[in-house]
């Protein structure tokens, strides 16, 4: 019926607690696609459910064509005999096994002769720069290298498909871009598919081709890091990029929130749609003065209360509130000349030039 | 600030009392509570002291080796460690079914396992002998098809002590098995370990304190089984009659002196192996160490 398709073809529906997973996925060979997403979202949910820890509801799972779940089929391929490997956030070694042995683990649970199995992980411990490591016992590893010999041990199966959930999350700041760069380097070198889980997006940048945003249990947007970041679609992404995200309907030349504030825009089509709004395109003027205001010729201006100052070098990062909430970004002597305090009202203004719209 | 509090409270407790307890090492013992534990264990001390005191040490030797101490020691010995073995056969897949496998009366299983634990052994003897005896509902058809007899028989003093000891082994493993972090059965199924092998080499590791402290437990229980031994086996020299029994029937009848050099042995081969055994593997078992130390370093990467 339906062609054999190379890579991971995925529809996942799960309800488990709060969450409620519907997302649809795929990853072509040799593709490293990272799912991003705020805490909660279900990554590690999606994870569990390509793993076979995590049975579906509904949906499909099908690795180069091979069905893995498929409850309307009544077909559901145990973890163990899955063509996936899986990198744990705490790595999860076992530490009553050596390093070795723990690399070996798969293969002897596959049923090799032990010394073949000791040679096959002494190859990967090899390959991953742990070869010193081989007899010693997990508990004295540090971070980095316990990632390491997990990554081995899941390579070790030669697995079709490797998912790692948060492989960085564990480690402290200062090892961490240490850590990412040779797992760049490592999970180069393999070739089938990889899908990591993270919430960290220089996770995402560094490592992956892709990047899928998760929220809710939805993918909310898909695409390179580039293409998402320059359109967020959803409040998340918006927050991680730093800028202002105001979804609404285009009409007329305006954008109109469903809280009812305009926001004037340049060459936009009608219909549902998201105005981009950065943060240092917004001018700042006191509530009552001569601002931008009327006698400009910037179009738009909305009413605002400050609720946060943050500092970042010399510029500041100004948090309002209002009827459109906006993060308004300036330096430190408009600041000090126009001595503004949380608390204060002002009036945030912004050309309708330097908004970009892009239909939702 | 707030570690300054508890450094300054944790002073303070150490000036108030020279009884201090081994958690976080500062906090005083109360009054009341010292004065109650000091009886509890002058209560445990006590018996062994009188025995000690009443023990005729001149003759300690030829009670001893007296053929029926012997031969009552030797099978004592036989039998309990026989229930044992069973109890660690069996019971180890019977708490691994009430940890991890949930199914409708799993509450009223897990009671009617360890029943026999509460249960007078007397009256554990005399289920036993109408369940299994020559007339009894198993029983008859194990004698009419096979010919095979459990009462009166070491058999049967195994059946008994095995009844009545196997529930410390269950609940035991079943509550290192609940500490247990499933997680890392997770990743030796991913890793392409099929259940069984999983069990065995990540979860039978994991729990091996607390299975080899149950397992004590469950000998201590069984060398120690006096009430339903008696009931369902008899007592017969050479074939049931173990020790409990043997000091028993030498109390009440000619010879209260070698049951005390007896009763000694007992006490003093239970008393052995609880304290030898108690910090390499009880200790481990009962410091909740059984989840964390036993299943592994997941703690430190986190």
């Amino acid at each position: 019926m339906r062609s054999p398709r190379a890579g991971l073809d995925a529809h996942l529906q799960l309800r488990l607690g709060d969450l409620d997973l519907d997302l649809e996925l795929a990853v072509a060979p040799g593709e490293l696609v990272a799912l991003l997403g705020p805490n909660g979202a279900g990554k590690t949910t999606v994870l569990r459910c390509l793993a076979g820890l995590a049975p579906l509801d509904g949906g499909r799972i099908t690795v180069d064509g091979a069905v893995l779940d498929d409850p309307s089929a009544g077909v559901l391929v145990g973890p163990e005999q899955r063509p996936v490997g899986f990198v744990f956030q705490s790595y999860l070694l076992f530490d009553r096994m050596s390093v070795t042995e723990n690399v070996a683990y798969g293969l002897r649970a596959r049923g090799r002769p032990k010394a073949e199995a000791r040679r096959q992980a002494g190859t990967w411990l090899d390959r991953l720069g742990l070869a010193e490591l081989a007899e010693r016992r997990p508990t004295s590893l540090s971070g980095g290298q316990a990632q390491r010999v997990a990554l081995a041990r899941a390579l070790a199966t030669d697995p079709r498909l490797l998912l790692l959930d948060e492989p960085l999350a564990a480690l402290d700041a200062g090892t961490r871009t240490t850590v990412r760069r040779d797992l760049h380097h490592h999970l180069a070198s393999f070739e089938g598919m990889r899908l990591l889980v993270t919430h960290d997006p220089l996770d995402a940048f560094a490592l992956a081709d892709r990047v899928v945003i998760m929220e809710d249990g939805r993918a909310v947007q898909a695409g390179t890091l580039a293409e998402v970041t320059a359109r967020p679609r959803s409040r998340y992404v918006a927050d991680l990029v730093g800028v202002n995200l105001v979804s609404g309907q285009v009409e007329g030349g305006e954008l109109r929130t469903p809280g009812g504030v305009r926001v004037v825009v340049a060459d936009a089509d009608p219909g549902p749609s998201y105005a981009l709004i950065r943060p240092h395109s917004i001018v700042l003027a006191r509530a009552g003065g001569d601002g931008p205001g009327a006698a400009t010729s910037v179009r738009n201006q909305w009413p605002g209360t400050i609720i946060g100052v943050e500092r970042l070098g010399d510029r500041v990062r100004v948090a309002l509130d209002g009827p459109l909430p906006l993060t308004a970004e300036i330096t430190v002597a408009a600041l000090e000349a126009l001595e503004l305090r949380p608390g204060d009202p002002v009036l945030a203004a912004a050309k309708a030039t330097e908004i970009e719209v892009y239909p939702a | 600030m707030t570690r300054t509090g508890t450094a300054e409270r944790a002073q303070q407790a150490r000036a108030r009392g020279r009884f201090r307890g081994r958690s976080g090492g500062g906090a005083a013992v109360p009054g009341p509570v010292l004065a109650l534990a000091a009886v509890a264990g002058t209560f445990f001390a006590l018996p062994l002291l009188g025995l000690l005191w009443r023990a005729p040490w001149s003759n300690a030797w030829t009670y001893l080796t007296a053929p029926a101490a012997t031969t009552a020691l030797r099978l004592s010995l036989w039998c309990s460690l026989w229930a044992t073995a069973l109890s660690v056969l069996f019971g180890v897949p019977l708490a691994w079914v009430l940890a991890r496998v949930e199914f409708p009366g799993r509450g009223a299983v897990r009671a009617l396992c360890t029943l026999s634990m509460v249960l007078p052994p007397v009256v554990g003897g005399v289920a036993l002998f109408f369940a299994l005896g020559r007339r009894g509902l198993v029983g008859q058809y194990l004698d009419r098809w096979f010919g095979f007899r459990l009462p009166f028989t070491t058999t049967g003093v195994i059946v008994a002590q095995t009844f009545v000891a196997m529930p410390f082994l269950v609940i035991t493993v079943e509550a290192a098995l609940r500490q247990l972090d499933a997680r890392y059965e997770e990743a030796s199924r991913t890793l392409g370990a099929s259940p069984w092998y999983t069990f065995r080499r990540v979860t039978l590791p994991a729990i091996r304190p607390a299975l080899v402290a149950g397992a004590v437990l469950t000998w201590a229980r069984a060398l120690g089984e006096f009430g339903a031994t008696i009931t369902f086996a008899g007592n017969f020299p050479g074939t049931t009659q173990t020790m409990p029994l043997a000091v028993y029937l030498a109390l009440e009848g000619s010879n209260p002196e070698s049951a005390i050099i007896l009763a000694l042995v007992l006490m003093g081969v239970s008393f052995t192996v609880l304290v030898s055994l108690r910090d390499r593997w009880l200790g481990a078992a009962t410091g909740g160490g059984v989840g964390a130390g036993g299943a592994g370093a997941g703690g430190r990467h986190r």
